[in-house]
């Protein structure tokens, strides 16, 4: 860069002058280590896929895709197989957004539909918010104590009665499926209230004067055209929801029994693809060891998959809404 | 308004040979273009030293555009593209080797809106002068450039207050201080007015007319009384739509008086008589 | 329009006997109940841990190791202090990469495909299960060093905290408006000289409110650290071996059939959920622009 030419054409009283050499130097350097640190983030991406791919691939090479079907799991006779893995996983997962979800929908709508003045508001937010704060191990915990006495009385009874239907076909002893998806879904709360909260919030407000003028009761108003136009939003909230259950493992470590079975009875214990590694590693030998990063490696797969829908789908619907509005 | 006396070894950037009548920046726009919209055609603009240049006409004409051009700052804009060129200090400033940042440390620019940093009045005033690791006496030169600003009375006492607890005149007032504490060879003002209240523009342009004594100015506005008030030349841009898009241009340019009083050309005309704006 | 045979104005006033007053009636007195249930977890949550988490509390937490399988008495001391620690390194690590990735976002690069990819990648970290962080560092660290380390441990807890940073960085220094950016750029400030000049200094609460909203997330993991610092019940000695934490502590003593180690392990919740929140509240107090 040339800077002489004005050097030149001024006068060396002049106060204002280019760029030091020094500066030009910074200049460069900083945008360079900027530029290296935003592809440090997508580096960083796929050395985690490249590594951990890596590690399970002694795994994968000795047993194959029977370690996803196959529910043996013997460390002595190395036989393995992380069916009931899997199946915990998706099926907590799944239970966990049918009532975190629920309740965050309706938390969000609470919060948002004008149920309160602005300062009841304000602290009913903060609740929810710190409630996203407490760490897992501190919900597993609190599950383990209180949860888990809680529901057993209530659950014996429905295995009695009711034991027939697959879903109560066991008694709850402690650890189990039910009391980890409700502290599970406990966790997946704050994020869908967050995310839908967001959603309903950029509605525009025309569209919300529109219902009501035409004479609709205001759960006519939310749930006939609040609710829908905010759906797409409303959707990526709870596939987020979903990405985060599946990703959680110390609540589940602690509450999910870590049976090695597949079962549809709630009150079974049970397993998931986190609480297998948590609960198995610090005592694991090499063997099992690569084992468990083949588990990772599916677990890795599951959850990039949901959490990438998830997020491409959010701005999606962001783009939508600006555009529209 | 007190009048303000050059501090000694200043030297806003004059070549050897200065005369008054020489051009400060030749600006030779053929063709500017954002993407594939072009914005302005045919801007040939002189702007001649110590002298204040009025750029007038109506939105869309491409002043705003073609000032901003005059230190590249329309670089900041995706899909910016200039044909032709603009020379200052001996130097095409579009040309390949030259650097942005270096042509802005000796064009100097007040904005539309005020924006002070945030930081105190001092801070504010000295930037430019930390910037280029200036060896002098800041604070001297702080008060220099307030004294000139005519901000120097308000704000004597409260320099380490932030600049943004100002009232839009006097922020607008710190920018204008903050821009010559430099002693830039070219001020370019961008609708500085247009923000504030009639005082406080009546206060800005009296200071225009003070600061043209040491500065070349180039001063965009939408108010034509304040071109016959402040301008020595000026140029008059519109709006060509025969091609189906909008494209600014340079109508005609001359001494203010002549621009408003015998205008050649019609649209000249039209405009001055108020027919459109 | 109405004719005359059958001349009677419609009722304006509340009823009830309207199904769809009806409805409109128990859906609102349902959302009501809804949201109080929503709230007992938290509120259950807060008892038992001042119940039976304060029952404990005293100098002695702070003071003592963690207690064998029958001993009495023990505190946790060094797992506050591992805790503290690797949050420390954790954040030596994230904030400078995150703001110099936020710079690139939101000044330098924001509309690149550079940018674009990390700033997509970034958001899809934020989801990142916690466990397979720890996965990941057990691959490319412990199993380098040759064992568990704190080292270890806070660079799992970096890689959690890094798109926090970036995104909170990113989005307050979008927040310094355009024209100060123009002021700085329009009197000869490189881009480099706006950004640590202008833009960094004018966007710093925000950026400490990102960092404050890391470091809360972050102490309470637990999963990374069973693959990267594991546990020590001794007194910290050097970086690189097993480190003690209060989240692994927990975790540790959640599963003992002993009601010493239960308590300890409600003392120490409480003192966990206690930082927490403080850099929570931290956090929002930091978010409060001064123009």
């Amino acid at each position: 860069m040339l800077s002489q030419p004005f050097a030149i054409a001024t006068s060396p009283d002049a106060v204002t002058h280019p760029p030091a050499n020094f500066e030009y130097l910074t200049d460069r350097t900083f945008r360079a280590l900027a530029m290296a640190a935003a592809a440090l983030l997508i580096i960083l991406v796929a050395y985690i896929l490249w590594k951990i791919g890596g590690q399970a691939m002694p795994a994968i090479q000795k047993y194959h895709l029977n370690f996803l079907i196959s529910s043996q799991y013997n460390v002595q006779e190395l036989k393995f197989g992380i069916l009931p893995g899997i199946w915990g996983t998706l099926y907590s997962s799944l239970l966990a957004l049918l009532i975190g979800g629920f309740f965050g929908l309706s938390v969000a709508i609470f919060l948002t539909q004008g149920f309160l003045p602005p300062r009841l508001a304000f602290v009913f937010r903060l609740i929810i918010d710190m409630l996203a704060a407490i760490p897992s191990v501190v919900f597993g915990l609190w599950g383990i104590f209180v949860v888990i006495p809680a529901i057993r009385p209530a659950a014996n009874l429905l295995n009695e009665y009711l034991g027939f239907i697959p879903f109560f076909g066991t008694s709850l002893s402690g650890p189990g499926l039910l009391p980890a998806a409700i502290v599970l879904a406990i966790m997946v709360l704050p994020t869908v209230a967050a995310i839908s909260q967001d959603a309903l919030n950029s509605v525009p407000y025309r569209t919300k004067e529109a219902a009501f003028g035409m004479g609709a009761t205001l759960w006519e108003v939310i749930l006939k055209v609040m609710v829908p136009t905010a759906a797409g939003g409303i959707f990526s909230a709870m596939v987020l929801g979903f990405g985060r259950a599946l990703g959680e493992t110390m609540a589940l470590a602690m509450l999910i029994g870590n049976a090695n079975q597949v079962s549809l009875s709630l009150f079974a214990p049970a397993e998931t693809l986190a609480a297998l590694l948590a609960s198995h590693f610090p005592e694991a030998g090499p063997a099992e060891v690569e084992v468990l990063m083949y588990a990772a490696l599916v677990l890795l797969a599951i959850t990039l998959v949901v959490n990438v829908a998830g997020i491409g789908l959010l701005t999606l619907t962001q783009r939508q809404i600006s555009g529209k509005a | 308004m007190t009048v303000v006396q050059p501090l000694k070894g200043e030297a806003p950037g004059k070549p050897a040979s200065a005369k008054s009548g020489d051009l400060a920046i030749n600006c030779n726009v053929s063709k500017i273009y954002y993407g594939s919209f072009l914005a302005v055609r045919d801007a040939r603009v002189p702007i001649n030293k110590g002298k204040i240049t009025g750029f007038i006409g109506p939105s869309g004409c491409g002043k705003s555009t073609v000032l901003r051009s005059l230190n590249r700052m329309n670089d900041l804009i995706q899909g910016f593209r200039l044909e032709g060129d603009v020379h200052f200090l001996g130097q095409d400033i579009y040309a390949k080797n030259i650097d942005p940042v270096v042509v802005r440390r000796y064009i100097g620019m007040v904005f539309q809106q005020p924006n002070p940093f945030a930081m105190s009045i001092y801070d504010n005033v000295a930037f430019g002068l930390r910037l280029n690791k200036f060896r002098g006496s800041y604070d001297e030169r702080v008060e220099h450039a307030l004294r000139r600003a005519a901000l120097w009375d308000e704000v004597k006492d409260k320099l380490k207050v932030s600049g943004l607890s100002l009232s839009g005149g006097q922020q607008q007032r710190l920018c204008i201080a903050r821009a010559v504490a430099t002693e830039p060879t070219v001020l370019l003002m961008d609708e500085p007015c247009s923000a504030l209240d009639p005082i406080a523009t009546r206060r800005v342009e009296e200071l225009m007319l003070e600061l043209k004594k040491d500065y070349t100015i180039a001063l965009v506005t939408h108010n034509m009384q304040q071109a016959t008030r402040v301008a020595d030349i000026t140029a008059f841009f519109g709006v060509d739509i025969s091609k189906g898009g909008r494209t600014g241009y340079l109508v005609e340019m001359g001494d203010t008086e002549q621009i408003f009083q015998r205008p050649r050309k019609q649209l000249t005309q039209e405009y001055i008589s108020g027919k459109f704006s | 329009m109405t004719d005359t045979a059958s001349n009677v104005p419609p009722l304006l006033t509340h009823t009830w006997s309207e199904g769809r007053a009806l409805r409109n009636g128990v859906l609102t007195i349902g959302a009501w109940a809804v949201a109080l249930i929503a709230a007992v977890p938290l509120v259950s949550v807060l008892y038992m841990l001042i119940v039976h988490g304060g029952a404990r509390l005293s100098l002695e937490l702070l003071t003592e190791l963690p207690p064998a399988g029958f001993e009495m008495g023990g505190g946790f001391g060094n797992a506050i202090i591992g805790t503290v620690v690797m949050v420390v390194i954790a954040t030596i690590i994230s904030v400078p990469i995150g703001v110099l990735a936020a710079a690139y976002l939101a000044e330098l690069g924001p509309d690149s495909q550079l940018g674009r990819v990390s700033r997509f990648l970034a958001k899809v970290l934020t989801g990142f299960p916690s466990i397979l962080a720890g996965v990941f560092v057990y691959a490319v660290i412990v199993l380098a060093m040759g064992g568990y380390s704190a080292i270890a441990g806070g660079v799992s807890l970096a890689i959690l905290m890094l798109p926090t940073v970036v995104l909170t960085a990113e989005e307050a220094m979008k927040m310094v408006p355009r024209k100060m950016k123009d002021a700085a750029l329009g009197i000869g400030c490189t881009r480099t000289q706006m950004i640590w000049k202008i833009v960094l200094p004018t966007a710093l609460p925000g950026i400490l409110t990102g960092v404050m909203l890391g470091v809360a997330r972050v102490a309470g993991e637990s999963a990374p650290l069973l693959f990267t610092a594991l546990f020590s019940n001794y007194w910290l000695r050097s970086l690189s071996e097993p480190t003690a934490s209060l989240s692994i502590l927990i975790y540790n003593f959640s599963s003992m059939p002993f009601d010493n180690q239960i308590e300890l392990a409600w003392a120490a919740s409480l003192v966990l959920v206690l930082i927490v929140l403080i850099f929570n509240v931290l956090s929002r107090l930091f978010g409060r622009a001064k123009y």
